[in-house]
């Protein structure tokens, strides 16, 4: 046993300048990278099925405006626009299952 | 009807409704290795001991032609018996009748036994299996689900509850173990989750196993709402039997006394475990192991946030709950799942008059957005309630470092640790050398001619005055600086000494944790 855990290959961290050797947990290795919000990327908030689009690539739309209905939890979500500004892309079609978090319009 | 007779129609009758859910479903149950719940009562309590209630309960339900069906127990059975030569009250799913569903008279004799248990103070033992709510009975299975919930809550901190996930446990149904104190799982068997792949895959598209979703190692590792895990039904019992040495019955009694045992130092000798290089790390359950008699060591959750280790052993023949950090992992920090996983344990303890003993070896809090941003604010602050709430006796050993906030969670004496002894080579600071070093003398090492130079003297030189136990000594916060080989006599006498240890809270109807 005391060899096993010799064999074991250590990694380090650092805690308030101090370094120390140590094996890093599963979830900390697979914690996930921080990501600003964009406010020009419109993301799904629920998993759901895009049930209509209401926009398109190029078109105008101002705060507040519906792009999409997300239809989730037996409800039809209203996903608007985040802020006044021109439709880039819209990443999914009718009928698409998305999951929570997945970027669903982009704006310019 | 002579007597004969009548006794010859209740053995028929038993017979009847000891056959559950027939050969078939046996089969079935049996082909995926698991064990029948009449099967599991038997090898996990002692010989013969076992006692059986409400047999002849039927279901209730009217809707969908059920009432023309007969459901043996109603699929579930329930009785007392002993664990260990001691009383327990058990109940268990029967999943060949029915699927193990629950609907109302099934609840009713769960609750029954629980109430049972409460009334007699002797521990609840919940074998869990069962396809979950029987739709068939519509609200009705809702409200037995809640009476379950209700009596989880009211035992809570009583009497001991253990749930055994032995098959699946879904939807409503996994609140129960949740309320409990100890959840054991079996590889392979044991399945829990809110939704199940089905409706994922239907409201997310993603495909994912009902193992990879809610298996026992998901539950131990990642979502930390299980305690024990099993490669097998039979170890499973075996742990529940391990488990069942070291706690007490209810909350007015103390926990069985054994004979002391010396530890194995052979095995474990505390100079052999620790590194001269006090930025390298060991196993502190060996360490756990060096002191506790017969170095016989329970871990709980013992693969989830491995960053702390929590556990049952006895020091001179009585139970002792040992939470200590881990510097084999991330070095030993605290973080959001240790903070949760200690906290519990703690007023798991002091709900049971379980003295602590808390082994320190920690430079801080583990530093991250994600840590931030999942609240280690207020998990953290679990940790300084249960500590500074218990009022158990509580024995704190700060072994090398106690930086900053870590310092004062891991039972300093400002949360009311009874004793505080420190190794001579514990460091007990507001920081890190490092950290604190580059602070106090920012301006200077910024300013002279080789920085870096400047640096390492000034961390050498905080180091020198304060990376030791007697900063902390000289004002009181650790009571004595022990020699390593003197760990065990010096806890086993405070625990001896502290033996009538009483304290009176604040009266109040209760406290508002930061849960």
């Amino acid at each position: 046993m005391d060899k096993e855990k010799k064999k074991q290959r250590l990694s380090s961290i650092i805690v308030d300048g101090g370094k120390y050797m140590t094996t890093l947990s599963e979830k900390y290795k697979n914690r996930k990278p921080y990501e600003e919000d964009d406010p020009k990327k419109v993301k799904a908030f629920i998993p759901g099925i895009i049930a209509e689009i209401m926009t398109k690539p190029g078109k105008n739309v101002k705060e507040g405006d519906v792009l999409l209905i997300l239809e989730a939890m037996k409800m039809r979500n209203n996903v608007v626009a985040p802020c006044d500004g021109k439709v880039s892309k819209v990443l999914v079609s009718l009928g698409q299952l998305v999951s929570k978090g997945i970027l669903i319009v982009e704006m310019e | 009807m002579g007597l004969k007779r009548k006794s010859t129609d209740l053995r028929k009758r038993m017979r009847d409704a000891l056959k559950g859910g027939g050969d078939k479903a046996i089969e079935r149950q049996k082909a995926i290795g698991k064990l029948t719940a009449r099967e599991r009562i038997v090898a996990l309590l002692d010989p013969k001991s076992f006692h059986e209630y409400d047999l002849f309960v039927e279901h209730a339900a009217k809707d969908f032609d059920m009432n023309k069906k007969y459901l043996p127990g109603d699929g579930v059975i329930t009785g007392t018996g002993l664990l260990s030569g001691n009383p327990v009250c058990i109940y268990a799913q029967d999943f060949t009748v029915a699927g193990g569903s629950l609907g109302w008279m099934h609840a009713k004799k769960i609750t029954k036994i629980m109430d049972h248990a409460l009334k007699l103070k002797v521990p609840i033992i919940g074998i869990n299996d069962s396809g979950g709510a029987r739709i068939q009975e519509g609200v009705n299975s809702l409200a037995g689900y809640g009476e379950i919930f209700f009596r989880n809550t009211l035992s809570s901190g009583v009497i001991p509850q253990i749930s055994v996930i032995l098959g699946p446990c879904a939807g409503g149904a996994v609140y129960s173990p949740a309320l409990t104190d100890f959840v054991f799982v079996v590889d392979k068997i044991s399945k829990m989750f809110i939704t199940g792949p089905e409706v994922i895959k239907t409201v997310l598209g993603e495909e994912i196993s009902m193992e990879a979703l809610g298996g026992a190692r998901v539950h131990c590792e990642i979502t930390g709402n299980a305690h024990f895990y099993a490669e097998s039904e039979m170890e499973c019992f075996e742990q529940i039997k391990k488990l069942a040495s070291f706690i007490p019955w209810n909350n007015s009694q103390k926990a069985k006394s054994f004979p002391k045992k010396s530890p194995k130092t052979r095995h474990y000798k505390i100079e052999n475990i620790m590194p001269s290089d006090p930025k390298q790390p060991y196993d502190v359950r060996d360490v756990i192991r060096s002191i506790s008699d017969d170095s016989d060591f329970l871990e709980v959750m013992e693969l989830f946030a491995q960053n702390i280790v929590i556990g049952f052993a006895r020091m001179n023949g009585n139970t002792v709950g040992f939470v200590a950090n881990q510097p084999m992992v991330l070095a030993g920090v605290l973080d959001v799942d240790s903070s949760d996983k200690a906290a519990r344990f703690i007023r798991y303890c002091d709900a049971f008059s379980i003295p602590l003993v808390t082994l320190v070896d920690l430079p801080g809090y583990l530093p991250g957005i994600d840590q931030e941003h999942a609240g280690v604010i207020r998990h953290g602050a679990k940790l300084l309630y249960a500590y500074s709430e218990a009022t158990v006796p509580k024995i704190t050993l700060i072994m090398r470092k106690a930086y900053g906030g870590g310092y004062i969670a891991m039972c300093s004496h400002h949360l009311r640790a009874d004793f505080v002894f420190a190794w001579p080579m514990a460091e007990i600071a507001v920081m890190g050398p490092e950290g604190a070093a580059n602070i106090i003398f920012r301006k200077e090492i910024m300013a002279a001619e080789d920085p870096e130079k400047l640096r390492k003297q000034k961390v050498q030189e905080y180091k020198d005055k304060f990376a030791n136990p007697y900063v902390a000594a000289a004002y009181g916060y650790v009571d004595a600086v022990i020699e390593p080989e003197e760990t065990r006599k010096m806890i086993t006498h405070a625990l001896e000494i502290s033996g009538q240890k009483s304290i009176n809270l604040p009266a109040k109807k209760h406290g508002v944790p930061p849960f």
